[in-house]
């Protein structure tokens, strides 16, 4: 529900968040930007949501855009098969990829699955020397413990090819709304939105490892 | 930043803006000793001048390296009833009005009422105009659809090129006589008027040496009064300065400035020209003093830049010459215009960016002041720390300096016929305006309301505002069966109304080629010594009128929207939008929600609408360019409106895109306040839809949050944007960069944002000045938030 305000008159304009689209359809969208992505070396990047849950129109429309030279970037938590992972190989160029809690339990206990799978399909990528940056939501108490930082840091060092980028993404709690859109519970109402520079010295961990760290992105 | 520039620099912020009656009361005093019924114009004009250059006073302010102001004292504004007569109620408003005002003390209005007005009342260049223009110009001017800039200011508008720093006075004088000696008497018809022209030139030349002498005069006896022998030495170096420029063209790079002045000072002394003066492509003209003085070691970098600062203080000491009436509200702000050019390439097409060009940009971060104002010429050519560095500036928000595209204005000067490396030479001057520096007299002649054809369209050939016929029969709108229909009504209706401009325009070019002319001002653009004819009558190499079109935005959303709901969807019948534009939406508020938030709008890179803006594009162009002027030049478009949109709006009731009666129309080539939901990209697209290169000169408005700055990848981001727009043509876009929300805390408190500069439309002026419209409109114009 939009509510929009004018001549002190109140509309409430019920809409669906989103539209139906074919490969076309995306496609065409995507070329009318073609110039930019030129001048500025970026390109598409398929996010979501979970953009591996789409994964026959992922994989035609990776397809078309490489077909016109497009720059492709996948943004996922890895939860897939690697059967899926396999198909859109070709045809990516980028893996922004989400790494949330090492320890198994515990990413059971907040995600609802585990994460083997998850960190399986990062090392099989790193394997195929993809380009990954590493996504790493950092929730106070919950993943920025000592505990995790290290297990992560041990496992990104132990990569078959190395990552050399982690962008360190600072809770907000800007998702509240569409919680209570859905009529749903935020179980996380207390925690107050992180400030970039409370991630300073996790910044200099990762750094110390070698890798190049972004706050934010 | 050096002592001596903080107090110069606070010095100038303080001044009160004033008039000063003394130009005023000395041309008067010229005038009155009958002279100007024994001596041609030109010759008459040039002894004005002297008369005037010879009898002010010299001003000279502590501490400073540059001297000359243009009134007795900084801000200090003369006036030039010769031009334009303030009556005793103009000066009232001036002095009492809450924004640009304008003090009047009890002397100066005395000056006014005892011998200004009783000498001139009638006589004034404006009154000769309004008598020679026809009663349909008067009700067109009156009813808003366009402005006339020469009404109240002489004609202007162009940029001092590379001359004065290899030429000084005495060698143009040689020059003048040399053309003298080339006049044939026996054969030329014209001989007589060009030998007075050029006589006229030449007293104008001796006028300034004569000024500058009286500088280096009063500069000797202060050196002999002064108690700091380091003050004593400089200001016997400022002597030493003053004897040899303008009389010898320029050794040092102290000179080249100190001869510029003169030279500035010297033009908006002899006349009050829109757009004062300008040095244009400065990192140019001073860059091989620069090297030469920096590498024999008898300049540092330090003492560069505080010869620079104390320049740059000397324009904002000069507010522009107050305006009354419609030209207020067309340009409502003390800025002059002088837009200082850094970049671009050089005549032989080269990269011209140079030490200087980011010495001149740390100048212009730090003084952070209103005047003058600033811009980088991008070429392709130029390398992209360039605008990188320029970039940093733009961040810190104070509205300078804006981004021009060098290959696009090249392209427009070449395409209008100028030699390339003419083209080359030249840049952007005023807010957008594409010249060949040197050689053109590019010269503005007023605005022009595209939205109010419309309105006049819709109710075939009257005013709404007024009920009076002043355009065409061109049927009444129901009877429009299809939107070509229309379409070609407007397309009468506009050709009506810019005929009867530019008949007016050339009538009042003429007058002031006889009555007006500016032989001082001929001097430094060529080829008016070679030719002996005057800047006024088309004695430069290139010679072109523009009229300015305002409102793009808007207009391509009404017609949009017409053919949208009328004409393709029969959401509603042309008989019920005019009544929704008769009642100002009133009881039709969800129509009005339609047209707002449903309706196709320019600035989404959506074809339907932008298609709109190409066809009013071409309608105006073909009205207009390539049209011959008086003086031998051609008419010209370009698409600005400094703050004419304020104005131009207040004279249409509602349109349909949705506006209320009297509510702004879009500015420049921006999209409507508020209508651009795509992002950046889609603006960009939008505006590079219409072909730039056929114009002078287009102006986009771009609004980022401080926000989108924190990254230094943000910065990247936008040197991509501004390169990929230039490579679609784009010829300039300016960022404003303040949040919504510091604006609106401005409104509410002014008194804590005194320096708030921001952009308005072409250039930067301070929030506290500008109208609560113009505020609220600034507010309104869509904050990215991030591309």
């Amino acid at each position: 529900m939009r509510k929009i305000a004018l001549d002190r008159k109140r509309y409430n304009v019920l809409e669906i968040t989103g539209e139906w689209m074919t490969v076309e359809e995306v496609i065409h969208r995507s070329m009318e930007d073609v110039l930019f992505y030129e001048e500025s070396g970026g390109g598409v990047t398929l996010s979501g949501g979970e953009p591996m849950e789409q994964i026959q129109f992922l994989v035609e429309l990776l397809q078309k855009l490489k077909e016109q030279a497009i720059h492709t970037a996948i943004d996922t938590c890895g939860f897939t098969s690697r059967e899926n992972l396999k198909k859109i190989l070709p045809y990516t160029d980028l893996f922004l990829y989400d790494l949330k809690l090492m320890d198994e339990a515990k990413h059971i206990k907040y995600t609802g699955v585990s994460n083997k799978k998850i960190l399986e399909n990062l090392i099989f990528l790193s394997r195929q020397k993809k380009k990954i940056i590493i996504r790493f939501p950092v929730i106070p108490d919950i993943t920025d413990t000592e505990k995790n930082v290290t297990a992560m840091i041990r496992f990104i060092g132990e990569m078959p090819v190395r990552i050399k980028e982690i962008d360190l993404l600072p809770y907000h709690s800007i998702g509240k709304q569409k919680y209570a859109r859905l009529h749903k519970p935020f179980q996380l109402s207390g925690l107050p939105d992180m400030k970039k520079n409370e991630l300073l010295d996790m910044k200099k961990r990762f750094e110390s490892t070698g890798l190049f760290v972004k706050i934010g992105g | 930043m050096t002592d001596r520039i903080k107090k110069l620099r606070e010095q100038s912020l303080n001044a009160v803006n004033r008039i000063s009656a003394e130009r005023a009361l000395l041309i008067t005093e010229f005038y009155k000793t009958g002279i100007d019924r024994e001596v041609s114009a030109p010759v008459l004009r040039a002894m004005a001048f002297e008369y005037i250059l010879n009898h002010k006073f010299i001003c000279i302010n502590e501490d400073e390296l540059i001297v000359g102001e243009r009134g007795p004292s900084p801000k200090a504004t003369p006036t030039y009833p010769e031009i334009n007569l303030h009556s005793l109620e103009d000066l009232e408003i001036l002095d009492k009005r809450k924004k640009v005002s304008f003090k009047v003390d009890e002397e100066t209005r005395k000056s006014y009422r005892d011998k200004i007005i009783p000498y001139w009342k009638g006589k004034s260049n404006r009154d000769w105009i309004m008598r020679a223009m026809t009663p349909e110009w008067i009700e067109a001017y009156t009813a808003g659809l366009f402005t006339e800039f020469q009404e109240q200011r002489a004609p202007g508008h162009t940029v001092c090129g590379s001359k004065i720093y290899r030429k000084g006075m005495l060698d143009l004088i040689n020059d003048v006589n040399q053309a003298r000696a080339a006049l044939d008497f026996m054969n030329d018809p014209n001989a007589y008027d060009l030998d007075e022209e050029l006589k006229g030139m030449e007293i104008a030349a001796g006028a300034l040496i004569s000024y500058a002498k009286r500088h280096a005069e009063k500069l000797k006896e202060l050196a002999d009064q002064e108690q700091n022998p380091l003050r004593k030495k400089e200001l016997l170096e400022m002597e030493g300065v003053c004897r040899n420029v303008p009389s010898h063209a320029p050794k040092t790079f102290h000179e080249a400035l100190q001869y510029y002045w003169f030279v500035h000072l010297g033009v908006i002394t002899e006349m009050n020209p829109w757009d004062s003066f300008n040095p244009g492509r400065l990192d140019q003209h001073l860059y091989p003093f620069y090297k030469k003085e920096t590498e024999e070691g008898s300049l540092t970098k330090e003492k560069a830049t505080e010869l620079l600062e104390s320049f740059w203080v000397k324009f904002n000491n000069h507010p522009a010459p107050p305006k009354v009436g419609i030209t207020a509200e067309e340009s409502n702000t003390y800025t002059d215009f002088c837009l200082i050019n850094l970049g671009g390439v050089k005549s032989d097409g080269s990269d011209a960016v140079n030490e200087l060009s980011f010495l001149i940009l740390d100048v212009i971060e730090e003084m952070r002041i209103l005047q003058p104002s600033s811009m980088v010429q991008i070429s392709r050519k130029n390398p992209d720390k360039f605008i990188q560095r320029a970039l940093q500036i733009i961040k810190t928000g104070f509205g300078q300096p804006s981004c021009f595209n060098t290959d696009s204005i090249v392209q427009e000067l070449v395409r209008q016929g100028k030699a390339i490396e003419d083209a080359r030479n030249g840049g952007a001057s005023g807010c957008v305006e594409a010249g060949a520096f040197g050689t053109e007299s590019y010269i503005l002649t007023g605005y022009f309301n595209i939205p109010k054809i419309l309105e006049i369209t819709l109710n075939d050939g009257t005013d709404p505002r007024t009920g009076k016929k002043i355009g065409i029969d061109t049927g009444p709108a129901e009877s429009f069966s299809s939107f070509e229909e229309l379409m070609n009504a407007f397309t009468l209706q506009m050709n009506h109304f810019i005929n009867i401009k530019i008949r007016g325009n050339r009538v009042i070019e003429k007058l002031f080629a006889e009555r007006m002319p500016v032989p001082f001002l001929s001097l430094l653009i060529d080829d008016c010594i070679a030719n002996g004819k005057d800047y006024n009558a088309g004695g430069t190499r290139y010679n072109s009128s523009y009229i300015q079109g305002v409102g793009l935005g808007t207009i391509t959303d009404c017609l949009t929207a017409l053919k949208y709901h009328v004409f393709d969807k029969k959401t509603i019948k042309m008989k019920g939008m005019l009544k929704a534009l008769r009642q100002n939406f009133e009881d039709f508020d969800e129509f009005r929600y339609e047209l707002i938030f449903n309706t196709p709008k320019y600035g989404n890179d959506d074809d339907y609408a932008d298609e709109q803006a190409k066809r009013v594009f071409d309608i105006y162009f073909n009205a207009i360019d390539g049209k011959p002027t008086a003086r031998g030049g051609k008419f010209r478009i370009n698409l600005l409106p400094t703050t004419c949109h304020v104005y131009f709006g207040s004279v249409i009731n509602a349109l349909p895109d949705g506006r209320k009666a009297c509510e702004p129309v879009s500015e420049g080539i921006s999209p409507v306040q508020g209508a651009d939901h795509n992002g950046p990209t889609a603006v960009l697209k939008s505006a590079a839809k219409i072909d730039h290169l056929r114009t002078g000169g287009t102006l986009l408005n771009q609004k980022f949050t401080p926000s989108f700055f924190e990254d230094s990848e943000s910065i990247e981001k936008l040197i991509s944007l501004i390169r990929s727009y230039f490579r679609m043509d784009g010829h300039h876009i300016q960022f404003n960069v303040v949040s919504a929300d510091t604006l609106r805390d401005a409104q509410k408190h002014p008194e804590k944002y005194r320096d708030l500069i921001v952009r308005v439309a072409g250039y930067s002026d301070y929030f506290n000045d500008l109208g609560e419209d113009l505020q609220n409109e600034i507010i309104k114009r869509t904050e990215q938030k991030g591309i």
